[in-house]
């Protein structure tokens, strides 16, 4: 049994909404673990089963070693980082970060030291004695970390707590929870709805979908390797492009365009979908590109523009090459990297 | 120009309102610091006497009632405890039940507030003779207890906390059950210094309508021992420049009670902004 443990976890809420469906996962100790998934799709639900904010209408959840179904919130040992802090709001930040330590009757002098700790590691300690109104955003945002780092707890739980921060803080609080949960190697689960944060964060990820987790596996490794037409959609900015087309003896006709020679025994009506990056320009082209527009982003350039057919397509190239608009492009898939998925399953086929 | 004609004008009528509400008080106040043959032969006063020591200390410490046992002192001690424990006691009735409101599952519970809060259409005139005989039959006719506990649960103030609480983030609470803090540590350590502010304005509020408390004192003490400054007002007898002085006394208490509160009250608020 690894660390955290679910199995077959199921969310019913009152009002009948399903917001989990049968759910197994397991986490290993140390590991840093990231849901993602669109608005809605059941990400915090799960989330908050674990920290016991949430019933569980049915299944197990273990955590380290213990099942845990109807123990208390209070006596998990778990702790969360909301989205929007919730520091408390009447105590100063050296409280916030003490208060979950005065709770289970730790010394004082124990408590000043590890606050003390906390509070260097998190780099707030000129913060210690002002309210949480008093500090900015990312400085919140530190503090939430440090309650949370401060009590040494079994496992992290971060609900989207970058998302009230500006772009930029963003990617830098997001290296940094990176780096603390390295340093400080405890069992994280984070949540997002921002598929670069979940990349960049993983050791591994968990696609979730309508309340079931689409796909478990190392971010490369969905990246590379997408089981369905959600998770190929999902994963990748910009995102992937979708072509409607047909196979027949293992010839896949697409939208303007034929691949022959297929690996799949798949039969009927498909999605064929390429990654922007996985085009480049040649001679014998397959797809045909008039461009409407240009983002120069400095290394990349992405190139958006129709088919013959009026359909959207989006290519990704090198910053240095000059595309105007207007122009005409023949591009050809790199190394076959495509995807074919059952239209009406979604499931990946090749 | 226009402006300033405006501006006078509404300070014109403000400053009318002030002398409205003034004047009479202050005519009282002037009146009580003459002797009474000054008053019946002169009428009311606009300007200070010198007999202020000689009528406020003589009601104060005179022995009214029939039976001659109480003096104004005593008056002013019983309406303190009785405003006092008002306050309190309603106030920590109204936290608590706000909280179970709020917090507990409690099926209904919007339901049970609804209930709690028509009580305020019922005054207390209304429940008067059942409430008597209940405190008859409990044997607390003629004490503290009897003056102050039925009177004590406040729908007012419920709804006050409950409101409050009701805006007070989920996050919080489900933060501090992260940090181990169970239900009654979150009502201590969270809840009632939120409500800091508000706490404060109730009780003012609350000491105030318990020091006003007419008709039930009035009932419940038959024993001149228990009687509050607003019944003595009643049954004040006397010349007109000791009640005049009783009526000035009366008013200290709740004026008081609301310059020393006001400056936690304005602090707090400030505090948290
Ligand atoms: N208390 C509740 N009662 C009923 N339904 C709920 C409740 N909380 C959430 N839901 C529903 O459960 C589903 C999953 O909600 P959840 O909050 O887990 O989504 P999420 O993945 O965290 O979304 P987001 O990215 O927007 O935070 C949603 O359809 C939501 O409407
Ligand atoms: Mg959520």
């Amino acid at each position: 049994m690894s660390f955290l443990d679910l199995k077959n976890v199921t969310k019913i809420y009152p009002n009948g909404t399903k917001a989990v469906h049968e759910t197994s996962l397991s986490v290993d100790e140390g590991e840093f673990m990231v849901f993602v998934g669109p608005s809605g799709c059941g990400k915090s639900t799960l989330l908050r089963m674990v920290a016991g904010l949430e019933d569980i209408t049915e299944g197990d959840i273990n955590l380290d070693g213990k099942l845990i179904n109807e123990v208390d919130p209070s006596e998990r040992d778990v702790a969360m980082v909301f989205q929007n802090y919730a520091l408390y709001p009447h105590m100063n930040v050296y409280n916030n970060l003490a208060y979950g330590l005065k709770n289970r009757g730790i010394d004082k002098e124990t408590i000043e030291q590890k606050v003390n700790d906390a509070a260097k590691l998190l780099q707030i300690s000129d913060y210690l004695q002002r309210k949480p109104s008093m500090l900015s955003g990312g400085q919140r945002q530190r503090v939430a970390m440090g309650r949370a780092i401060v009590r040494n707890p079994k496992i992290f739980l971060f609900d989207e707590p970058l998302s009230n921060l500006d772009a930029k803080l963003r990617i830098q609080m997001r290296l940094e929870i990176k780096k603390l949960q390295q340093k400080v190697g405890v069992t994280s689960i984070f949540v997002t709805h921002d598929q670069v944060e979940a990349m960049t964060l993983a050791d591994r990820l968990a696609v979730i979908n309508n309340g079931i987790i689409e796909q478990l596996g190392t971010p490369i490794e969905i990246y590379d390797n997408p089981k369905s037409l959600f998770v190929a959609g999902f994963i990748g900015s910009p995102q992937m492009n979708f072509l409607d087309g047909n196979i027949k003896n293992k010839t896949l006709s697409a939208e303007g365009f034929e691949i022959k020679d297929i690996d799949s025994d798949f039969e009927g009506e498909v999605k064929l979908g390429i990654r922007p990056e996985h085009l480049s320009q040649s001679e014998n082209s397959l797809i045909n590109l008039k461009v409407d527009l240009v983002e120069q982003l400095g290394s990349d350039n992405l190139v958006y523009g129709q088919l013959k057919n009026k359909k959207d397509f989006c290519y990704r190239c090198p910053g240095n090459l000059t595309i105007e608009k207007g122009a005409d492009l023949s591009l050809n898939i790199e190394n076959n990297k495509y995807y074919i998925f059952d239209k009406s399953t979604g499931k990946r086929v090749n | 120009m226009t402006r300033f004609i405006t501006s006078s004008f509404s300070h014109l009528i403000l400053l009318i309102g002030i002398l409205i509400m003034v004047v009479p008080v202050w005519m009282i106040f002037a009146s009580s610091t003459h002797t009474s043959s000054m008053i019946n032969m002169n009428g009311l006063q606009m300007f200070l006497g010198d007999s202020f020591y000689e009528n406020y200390l003589r009601v104060l410490l005179y022995q009214g009632g029939f039976f001659k046992e109480i003096t104004a002192l005593k008056m002013f001690f019983n309406s303190f405890i009785m405003a006092t424990g008002v306050a309190i006691l309603s106030v920590v009735t109204s936290l608590m039940a706000a909280y179970a409101l709020v917090y507990y599952r409690i099926k209904y519970a919007t339901l049970l507030f609804w209930i709690i809060f028509i009580t305020i259409l019922v005054p207390l005139e209304l429940r008067i003779f059942p409430t008597y005989s209940v405190m008859a039959e409990l044997n607390l006719v003629n004490s503290y207890f009897g003056l102050i506990v039925p009177i004590s649960a406040s729908a007012i103030a419920t709804l006050f906390f409950r409101q409050f609480y009701k805006t007070v983030p989920d996050e919080l609470l489900e933060s501090a059950k992260l940090d181990g803090a169970n239900t009654w540590r979150f009502f201590v350590d969270f809840l009632i210094p939120l409500s800091k502010t508000m706490i404060v304005a109730m009780l003012i509020f609350m000491f105030v309508f318990g020091y006003n408390q007419y008709l039930w004192p009035l009932l419940v003490t038959t024993s001149e021992q228990y009687w509050t400054v607003v019944m003595g007002l009643k049954m004040m007898s006397g010349s007109i420049v000791h009640r005049f002085a009783f009526v000035m006394m009366s008013m200290v208490p709740p004026i008081l009670i609301i310059i020393v509160l006001q400056k936690y009250f304005i602090k707090g608020v400030f505090q948290d902004k």
